[in-house]
């Protein structure tokens, strides 16, 4: 049987004394497109840096494809766009081929230089992307949506298994946010890549994946996006207060 | 002036100096720009002050001392800086940018005590202030020989981590990059070309050689490469106009490096703006 590519056993995580996250169990399979979705201050985020070994957590045990992740060490199996708003200075000066080529890096392996075929993964990462044109072009002259396009490609350079995007739509203008999340269902689709996916776009996002995860500080639910609506009223509350609507588009339920 | 380099030792340690400084200053400086990190250098740099002023009153007072060259205890003063403004950065994690001040002002401190401390080395320590064409010894150019081979070496070696890590640290930690150690061999290496680069352009300037020709060639680069280029060809220009300036009008090399890479600023902002309006104009 297959390792699950990520499997999260029974974790917790404190921040300051305050709780963030309780208790989280759950596994991404190979193929999954998982979206992870909840309120602000649920701690998606933190789930994503936990996944990513940014952090450690308090309690419990992440397994990346299938060995220990404190023993995983084969890091270019995935890929991680981050909110490009937290980590992006946006007047840097560099191409668009020097930062995907920086996706590269860890895979080379320290006091190696790039190899000669660089330049044809970049391009070939980049139209995966649809940013082929762009391969010379300053990364600072780029409209938000096109930058966001940009760190995909420096994730999937390298040939991820799986691609961990934390809320990538944060300054892609309205217009662009469907062609963005078409282009990921299709890397999931087409190049199966798996995805893992916190988002706030839930309207948008859930005619294209196949597994949702309601969290708030613990899983309220986590399963095929089509079971959705077997969660009830109270456990819907629970994750997102109140003033939840059920969700039009996952698994025909109406407001 | 080619002739006199050729006849006096000192100047020509002064220009083989200047020259290796003219590339390591700004190859490292476009990291530190880019990483935001231009006022580390300013703080390292007046912690090199303490070294160098205590090295100088040690020399002074301890007579077995008399002949060590102060550029050791400088280095190693701004080695140690280096590191604590990390163990501080880490400390105060919401307030990182305190470490800056702090730092700086105990280097200021420290170099305040030294100085008023020992009496008669005004004259040593103007130069190490501003620099100097005359005091730049065969021991500090093999010094700054060897400072260039390490930061050429790091540079080479870990170039691809480099730039991955001041793209975007968070991106460098989660594939999985040792972020830590390159950061903090970066700032030891930051820490040798400050105090390597002290003899020639003095410790209060040091840090514009680090920070003006990057500044000057990110107003005219696309590229990350074209940058590093382009700064240490505004390097070069600084430093050997400022050391022709010194050496023809005995004015501290320091100064005249300086005023220079602020001049080639200017000119190559004004060139920009032209060419921006010229370009409007043809749209128009």
């Amino acid at each position: 049987m297959v390792a699950p590519l990520i499997d999260i056993k029974d974790i917790s995580f404190e921040y300051e004394q305050t709780k963030a996250l309780h208790n989280i169990s759950m596994k991404v399979e190979e193929g999954d497109f998982l979206a992870i979705l909840g309120p602000n201050g649920s701690g998606k985020s933190t789930l994503l840096k936990i996944m990513l070994g940014l952090i450690k957590p308090s309690k419990g045990k992440i397994e990346l494809f299938g060995v220990d992740a404190k023993n995983f060490k084969n890091r270019e199996w995935i890929g991680y766009v981050s909110q490009k708003s937290n980590s992006f200075n946006s007047g840097f000066p560099a191409t668009v081929e020097e930062v995907v080529a920086g996706g590269l890096a860890k895979k080379t392996g320290l006091f190696h230089r790039l190899p000669k075929s660089a330049h044809q993964q970049v391009a070939e990462a980049l139209e995966a992307v649809g940013m082929q044109d762009f391969m010379g072009r300053s990364v600072s002259e780029l409209s938000g949506g096109q930058q966001q396009r940009i760190f995909i490609a420096r994730a999937l350079v390298a040939k991820p298994k799986i691609l961990i995007l934390d809320e990538p739509t944060v300054g892609v203008d309205h217009q662009n946010v469907q062609a963005f999340y078409d282009m990921l269902a299709s890397l999931n689709r087409d190049k199966n890549i798996t995805l893992v996916l916190v988002t706030h776009d839930v309207d948008t996002v859930t005619d294209r994946i196949t597994h949702v995860a309601c969290l708030n500080q613990t899983i309220h639910f986590h399963g095929f996006k089509e079971q959705l609506h077997t969660m009830s009223d109270e456990q819907r509350e629970a994750w997102y207060g109140h003033s939840v609507r059920k969700i039009h588009h996952i698994g025909g339920s109406h407001a | 002036m080619i002739e006199a380099i050729l006849s006096y030792e000192f100047l020509q340690n002064a220009f083989a100096a200047g020259l290796i400084i003219g590339i390591i200053a700004p190859l490292l400086g476009v990291f530190i720009v880019v990483r935001r990190l231009s006022l580390i250098a300013d703080a390292l740099s007046h912690v090199t002050l303490a070294g160098i002023a205590g090295s100088l009153y040690l020399s002074q007072s301890v007579a077995s001392l008399a002949l060590l060259n102060p550029l050791f205890l400088g280095i190693a003063a701004s080695v140690a800086g280096s590191v604590l403004i990390e163990r501080l950065r880490s400390l105060y994690k919401h307030y990182e940018e305190l470490a800056i001040p702090i730092i700086l002002s105990a280097g200021i401190g420290f170099g305040a005590i030294f100085i008023s401390l020992a009496q008669g080395f005004s004259n040593d320590l103007f130069g190490y202030l501003f620099g100097s064409v005359s005091a730049v010894s065969r021991e500090d150019l093999l010094i700054v020989a060897g400072i260039a081979v390490v930061v050429l070496a790091f540079i080479y070696f870990f170039f691809k981590e480099l730039f991955v890590l001041s793209f975007d640290d968070e991106y460098a930690r989660a594939s999985g990059l040792p972020a830590k150690w390159i950061h903090f061999m970066f700032m030891i290496i930051t820490a040798l070309v400050i105090a390597g680069s002290m003899r020639i352009v003095g410790i209060l300037l040091v840090s514009s050689l680090m920070t003006i020709p990057v500044a000057t060639a990110m107003r005219v680069t696309k590229s990350f490469k074209q940058t590093i280029i382009l700064s240490i060809v505004f390097g070069e220009i600084s430093v050997i106009t400022g050391l022709v300036t010194a050496f023809y009008f005995d004015l501290a090399p320091g100064g005249t490096i300086v005023v220079t890479s602020i001049f080639l600023l200017l000119l190559v902002i004004i060139y920009k703006k032209i060419m921006v309006s010229l370009k409007k104009g043809a749209i128009a």
